[in-house]
């Protein structure tokens, strides 16, 4: 077994609270594409289970839990987002890879770019 | 590369930015510019735990190095996003290349270095060396 599996952390920053949550707002990006808004954000040390994406009101909100390592406290990740009407809401989808969760908010038929044809 | 639109002054800072890179090219400055991930860093009695936060890494991207049984360096790159014909709404996750060095509390064992990377956090296990190890030295008598 390797020693990385059990590695004793220390238990606490000297002079900080180790059992006081933090709370963080994570980096993000946003790109919009032609169909989709793509949301990116910096989440390391946590797993899918621990993510709670949720689109509610218009509003896009991202939490996250990380346990406690490496003598700091238990950590939040939180951030939220006002998104336009022009996503639907319904077909929103999110994964996590590396550490970074990414969110992808298609947009409503409606507003995609279409290519109208010219008839001769 | 994407162009940021939304910025009133987007297509300026894109125009400035290509020509910050073209003279940077011809008097040999390094374009990106390199930043140092933070790293924590504790011991044990014989190991030394070095970790840090490296979200969106490709671990085989990562160069992790040990000179001269203690100077520790890590080395990698973070791609930015890409997406085509897209345009940014908001950028604030850093990317391009990075490098940290740093001094060991303790001579460690180089061969015996254990690395993983998971749910982007880079985790470093180093043994120390044995000269390094607490020792316990008897008391003879006569």
């Amino acid at each position: 077994m390797s020693n990385l599996e059990n590695n004793p952390t220390p238990s606490a920053v000297p002079g900080e609270e180790a059992e006081q949550t933090i709370t963080i707002t994570p980096r993000v990006d946003v790109i919009e594409t032609e169909n989709e808004f793509v949301v990116l954000a910096d989440l390391p040390g946590i797993l899918p289970e621990d993510v709670d994406v949720r689109f509610e009101k218009g509003e896009l909100s991202l939490h996250g839990q990380r346990a406690a390592t490496r003598g700091y406290g238990p950590t939040t990740y939180h951030r939220s987002f006002a998104v336009a009407d022009s996503v639907a809401g319904d077909k929103i989808s999110a994964e996590l890879k590396a550490g970074v969760l990414k969110i992808l908010l298609p947009k409503v038929e409606a507003v995609k770019p279409k290519k109208i044809v010219v008839n001769r | 590369m994407i162009v940021n639109r939304r910025h009133p002054l987007g297509a300026l800072w894109h125009e400035i930015n290509q020509v910050q890179d073209e003279f940077s090219k011809w008097f040999g400055r390094a374009t990106t510019p390199q930043s140092s991930p933070q790293f924590s860093v504790w011991e044990a009695e014989s190991v030394v735990y070095a970790e840090a936060d490296l979200p969106g890494v490709d671990p085989s991207q990562l160069d992790v190095t040990i000179t001269e049984g203690n100077q520790l360096s890590v080395q990698g790159e973070r791609l930015p996003p890409e997406f085509t014909g897209a345009a940014w709404v908001r950028q604030e996750r850093p990317f391009g290349k990075f490098v940290r060095l740093f001094t060991l509390p303790s001579l460690v064992d180089a061969d015996r270095v254990e690395a993983k990377y998971e749910n982007g956090v880079l985790r470093l296990m180093l043994p120390k060396h044995e000269a390094a190890k607490p020792r316990k030295i008897a008391v003879k008598s006569d």
